[in-house]
């Protein structure tokens, strides 16, 4: 009892320091003043204004596109990555987990920097021309999120029952159709996750986001410019647009939503259904 | 196991399922295994491409660099320690289903991660400005809070799993043979979450050394790591220094990985989800 009640008390109030930082950021997108800590009175002024912003709505919609598009390529990259190592030889299959870790373990900077030298040094000695644009940035970022998508979906390629694949070839189905129907299904749950995982990393990224990005989508000449390095630019020149709180609020209403969203669905699922894996071993 | 996947047709092999990750290897190759071994060249060449050791010499005889190293270093020591000293009994609790019934309570841990991490670095430093911890005048308190703030997820995550998988038989045995709380953990629990702790050490040591955004918004520039000298030298075009700095990042990186070979069980971003 005593436990459980330091427990509680323990983990509120880290919650309670994790969360402070924005809760304030949120309560002061009620009003126009230049700082927080400043009150000038309750106004909804914010959100239309960063609606107007120009320069922020560019920003979030490069961020969104981004995320989505390199998000597709991992997944896409990682699952044939992940089903094929997984038929490959012994020595293969660990050579490329291996590699696959690098990222993982790497800093970003380092991936970061290697990556903008390498595109730098294509473009002097081989292309002669400017590389870094859009097509950079996306390998940046798939090169971020790829090898987490790899390993979402390495372990259900594991679970899964080898004899279903020659059962569906036994049955009659083509080997074309026993790849989509049998091992494509038994990985979504790990190519969700991976696809997920993708956005999360990509809309929070700035580092490999600052050392690769060139002109292109709606910053159209410009370099690409994402929430992050948008806002840190701002930062460092110490003239933070006070739109920004607004667009922090939105941004966590959403991902409140979403964890609900996601909570309610676990509990669900905890509940009632089971994967297809899990009734089968049930079963067995 | 059959390994091919138009085996049954007869006529030659065409396609075999292992050929699937073709694309991923040449992906591997190019994007990751290539632009490593370009910085390796280039840390090692000056600017015009001849072999040199400038960027070297020029990163042992530089006091300021050296300076840095040392800060980044121990900054990143710090933040492991302390997201470590917060993080554990935290996870201790977290994995006590009394406690923490249906694990929603790590979910809002983890739920700030999807909010940008510049925009939360920003509201960090905006708050700690009000409270007159800033930049200007307590530039390191405020880097450290930063950088625990930011990595306490990253260390909760690994110790949460650690904790949840730990041998509630073996605890029950130790206190059946008469051992005390103190020695129960000290004997027993502590030792079983060991590969937890390996795990969260890695995912906060080097990127703490890597997050230069934190420390350039919370100390407004008066606190510099490894990360920032490495973003000047891309800034000012000056790719073998900026290389080999990278280059030692990586020595630091596998040496920790060496230190750790064999301990550490899964990293904790992939529970993310």
């Amino acid at each position: 009892m005593v436990k459980k009640i330091i427990g509680h008390t323990y983990i509120f109030l880290i919650l309670l320091l994790m969360y402070v930082p924005v809760l304030v950021l949120i309560a002061f997108s009620f009003t126009e003043a230049g700082n927080v800590g400043e009150w000038t009175g309750f106004s909804w002024n914010l959100y239309p204004r960063l609606f107007q912003n120009q320069e922020i709505m560019t920003a979030l919609g490069n961020t969104l596109i981004l995320a989505v598009t390199s998000a597709l390529v991992s997944v896409i990259l990682g699952t044939t990555g992940a089903i094929g190592s997984f038929y490959s030889k012994r020595k293969m299959r660990k050579a490329i987990d291996s590699v696959t870790q690098i990222p993982i373990v790497n800093a970003e900077i380092v991936m970061a920097l290697s990556l903008c030298v390498m595109f730098v040094f294509l473009q002097s000695y081989v292309f002669r021309t400017n590389l870094l644009s859009f097509w950079t940035l996306l390998i940046g970022h798939v090169v971020l999120s790829l090898p987490f998508v790899y390993i979402s979906v390495k372990p259900k390629l594991e679970q899964m029952d080898p004899s279903l694949y020659e059962a569906a070839i036994d049955l009659g189905a083509t080997p074309h159709q026993a790849l989509w129907k049998v091992i494509i299904p038994e990985t979504i749950p790990g190519v969700l996750s991976g696809f997920l995982l993708a956005i999360t990393l990509s809309l929070d990224d700035f580092v490999i986001t600052r050392f690769t990005t060139g002109s292109g989508l709606l910053s159209g000449d410009a370099s690409i410019m994402t929430i992050s390095t948008y806002v840190q630019g701002k930062i460092k020149k110490s003239n933070i647009p006070v739109e920004l709180r607004a667009l922090t609020t939105i941004i966590f209403v959403v991902v409140v939503l979403v964890v609900i969203g996601v909570t309610v669905y676990r509990l669900y699922k905890a509940k009632y259904g089971k994967t297809r894996t899990e009734r089968r071993a049930n079963n067995a | 196991m059959k390994s091919s996947l138009f085996s049954r047709k007869g006529h030659g092999l065409v396609f075999q399922r292992k050929y699937l990750c073709i694309p991923y290897i040449v992906f591997l190759v190019l994007f990751i295994i290539i632009p490593i071994l370009i910085i390796v060249w280039y840390a090692f060449t000056d600017a015009s491409g001849r072999p040199s050791f400038d960027a070297l010499v020029d990163f042992f005889t530089s006091f300021s660099k050296l300076n840095v190293l040392l800060v980044s270093v121990f900054i990143a020591l710090q933040t492991t320690l302390i997201c470590l000293i917060i993080g554990y009994p935290l996870a201790f609790f977290l994995a006590d289903k009394k406690i923490n019934k249906n694990a929603v309570l790590v979910t809002l841990f983890i739920a700030p991660m999807w909010i940008n991490f510049v925009l939360r670095t920003w509201a960090t430093r905006d708050l700690l400005t009000w409270m007159g911890i800033n930049g200007g005048s307590t530039p390191y308190l405020a880097t450290l809070i930063g950088m625990v703030q930011n990595y306490l997820p990253f260390v909760l995550l690994p110790l949460y799993t650690t904790f949840l998988k730990l041998d509630k038989s073996q605890i029950e045995a130790a206190y059946d043979l008469g051992a005390n709380p103190v020695q129960v953990f000290v004997k027993n629990i502590l030792p079983q979450s060991v590969p937890g702790i390996v795990s969260a050490m890695l995912m906060t040591f080097t990127p703490t050394m890597s997050s230069y955004v934190i420390t350039e918004t919370l100390s407004e520039g008066k606190v510099t790591i490894i990360g920032s000298y490495i973003d000047l030298d891309f800034t000012s075009r000056l790719w073998n220094e900026g290389s080999f700095m990278a280059v030692i990042m990586l020595i630091i990186i596998g040496i920790s990985m060496f230190l750790t070979r064999g301990q550490e069980k899964d990293t904790g971003r992939t529970n993310l989800w």
